[in-house]
């Protein structure tokens, strides 16, 4: 019984809380500094001479972050790869 | 195998399949997607004929060696290109203003012209190769490692 009113309880604050970090979200599309945003929108096309804003983010801009992507890509293969392998020849050896 | 009919709706679907993913690929700069998408696209495609197809049956075709190969020098190309601004800043973008992909769009909307955007196109195909070997051989490792109990129809 006590337990059952500490975990009511429990959820009520819990639920309280989340309902309350819903509520002071602020609205979407409308981010509080959007210096950086403006500024790609406006000088990207300009700058990369890419049409797709997207492509000119991940590729000039962020560049440094999309080699850290394909490194992550890179690193997956090479170890499915590599465990796969080292399986197989187990089975071979046995 | 599955039956004939998945296979004949595969080999009608495969070339549509692998031409979307590398228009989506070459047009990276100018479209929504990129290296990344198309090359999932194309790896799709792959999954299809793993899955109408036996596994054995697609290794014939794609060795191991080659796909090493071909993501190796995905990212070698991607490096390069990354650190061929390094002069001003790494990952500068230095075919802006030349004849190679260096048109400039102006600025609003407009209709794409394909030889824009730098060193942003070469980076896409060397991506959309890098992810397009890399996943093929890691769908093409784990079907041949789960292997040998094939659904037979």
């Amino acid at each position: 019984m006590k337990r059952l009113v500490t975990g009511w309880i429990l959820l009520l604050v819990l639920v309280a809380f989340l309902v309350l970090g819903v509520t002071l979200v602020h609205p979407f599309g409308y981010p509080n500094t959007s210096d950086m945003d403006d500024y790609m929108i406006e000088n990207s096309q300009e700058e990369t001479g890419s049409n797709n804003v997207v492509a000119a983010v991940l590729f000039d801009y962020r560049g440094l972050d999309t080699l850290g992507e394909a490194t992550i890509l890179f690193t997956a293969v090479t170890g499915v790869l590599l465990l796969l392998r080292v399986s197989k020849r187990k089975e071979e050896s046995s | 195998m599955l039956s004939k009919i998945v296979r004949t709706v595969t080999n009608g679907f495969i070339p549509f399949i692998i031409i979307f993913g590398l228009y989506i690929i070459a047009h990276g700069h100018l479209t929504p997607g990129g290296g990344f998408q198309g090359g999932a696209v194309v790896v799709s495609g792959i999954v299809m004929l793993l899955v109408a197809f036996n596994s054995q049956e697609l290794k014939k075709s794609l060795r191991e060696r080659v796909l090493s190969i071909m993501e190796s020098s995905g990212a070698l190309i991607f490096i390069i290109l990354a650190f061929a601004g390094i002069g001003t800043v790494f990952f500068y973008n230095l075919l802006v203003g030349s004849p190679i992909f260096g048109r400039i769009p102006p600025t609003g909307p407009n209709l794409g012209d394909i030889w824009t955007g730098g060193v942003i196109p070469l980076m896409n195909l060397a991506v959309g190769i890098k992810v397009i070997a890399g996943l093929s051989a890691v769908v093409l490792a784990l079907a041949l490692f789960s292997g040998g109990e094939e659904v037979e129809e």
